[in-house]
């Protein structure tokens, strides 16, 4: 990375009131004032959003994929966590 | 990453996994373990896809001052700017791969890299506004449509953006065209001109003919590609020669006729010779797109170098 290279950030976009702001990409940008300002250049030109997280992509951390199993395999052999799991009997409703 | 997955399986099992995924059209991410040539294919692949969508702004940045109207002049505008953001969706994509967007970039500037021949033709008329948008565009949309499915998580949903952006930049292309083709004889004359200018040109973007694509078998089993190059330059022949036909337009090729049987058109041949010149840098505008991208970066250093300064500068004010 040369002298004048700016920092990647990580992009976020809430669509609309009332949603979760959702990844949407990354760009580059001297700090984070103009990581929004690009961000709404770039990532909201058809009023794709109301609002913009920036993050610098340095600080994301990530689970490691050759990790997957050991992560969430235990959650796939819990089956009683879910609704379908149980027998109501016949006739019982609003449950 | 990558290593944790070498060390707990053999390069055999990493493979067969990988291509496992592919097959049952599971993504690849950028974290998950990868080919190395799945790799390069794909920074290739993206960094020219780059690459054309910013060098594709000069042939149009050239009548922004000279639309004949406001309103054309702002849907221009807008055109363009899109496809700024298509470049930088683009590269955001191949810095996922771990390629440094700077070496991209300087790739493209000492002509190491490649971009979309198309780019190096002239734009002489307004007309050509049109001609661009119109089929240009168009077939950019026939080949960026299947690679809103390609395996490679970040490309695809790359694509999927682009792909919403573009369905406007093809109408209002026709719609110069149309216009042009209704208006006074010498307006219908410019219209003709630059289809007769832009059509072989369009059909060459799809690339050379399957026969001479030896890198096509590979990407389409990885699912980087879904239709070959023939295939696809089909498509976009029948589907645009209707509507060359709609608006009075003449198809700049004798051999030109639909057949009955198939379906489909068939066309003259293509002058590959004349593909493979412009890809070597001797197409007419080669060195002038080149030239504009690299006095554009080298201008911009100051403002890159000041926008870092400022930043330092708000860093220290708010530490103290
Ligand atoms: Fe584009
Ligand atoms: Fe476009």
């Amino acid at each position: 990375m040369s002298k004048n290279d700016w920092p990647l950030w990580e992009v976020f976009i809430r669509s609309k009131q009332g949603l979760n702001h959702k990844h949407v990409g990354s760009l580059r940008a001297a700090d984070a004032e103009m990581a929004i300002e690009n961000a709404r250049d770039v990532y909201t030109r058809r009023s794709e959003g109301i609002s913009i997280w920036v993050i610098e992509s340095n600080n994301v951390y990530a689970s490691d994929p050759s990790d997957m199993d050991s992560l969430f395999e235990p959650s796939q052999t819990k089956v009683y966590r879910h609704p379908t799991f149980y027998v109501v009997p016949d006739g019982i409703s609003h449950m | 990453m990558q290593l944790a997955m070498e060390q707990k399986y053999s390069q055999e099992e990493l493979e067969k996994r990988f291509q496992d995924k592919i097959d049952n059209d599971i993504k690849i991410e950028p974290n998950d373990w990868m080919p190395d040539a799945y790799r390069k294919t794909l920074v290739r692949q993206i960094s020219q896809h780059a690459h054309s969508e910013i060098v594709g702004m000069l042939p149009e940045g050239n009548w922004i001052t000279r639309a004949p109207n406001l309103r054309r002049k702002a849907v221009l505008l807008a055109k363009v700017q899109d496809e700024a953001g298509h470049g930088l969706y683009l590269y955001s994509a191949v810095e996922t791969l771990g390629a440094d967007r700077e070496e991209t970039i300087d790739d493209l500037h000492s002509g190491k890299a490649k971009y979309s021949s198309i780019f190096n033709y002239p734009t002489l008329t307004w007309a050509d506004m049109g001609a661009v948008g119109w089929l240009v565009d168009g077939a950019a949309i026939m080949n960026q449509v299947p690679l809103c499915r390609c395996s490679y998580g970040p490309y695809a949903r790359a694509m999927v953006r682009v792909c919403k952006e573009e369905s406007f930049h093809q109408r209002q292309g026709y719609e110069i065209i149309a216009k042009l083709a209704q208006g006074t004889p010498e307006q219908k004359e410019m219209a003709q001109d630059a289809l007769n200018r832009f059509w072989w040109p369009s059909l060459m973007m799809f690339g050379p003919n399957d026969d001479d694509s030896p890198n096509s078998a590979l990407s389409i089993k990885w699912k980087i590609k879904r239709f070959s190059n023939d295939e696809l330059r089909q498509q976009f022949i029948d589907v645009t020669v209707p509507q060359a036909e709609l608006i009075g337009l003449t198809v700049p090729d004798k051999d030109l006729k639909f057949n009955e049987e198939t379906g489909h058109y068939e066309h003259g041949p293509i002058n590959w010779d004349e593909f493979w010149e412009v890809v070597k840098g001797n197409g007419p505008c080669n060195e002038d797109r080149i030239n504009t991208r690299r006095s554009a970066k080298e201008n911009g250093e100051w403002v890159r170098a000041a926008a870092n300064a400022f930043a330092e500068k708000r860093k220290m004010r708010v530490a103290v």
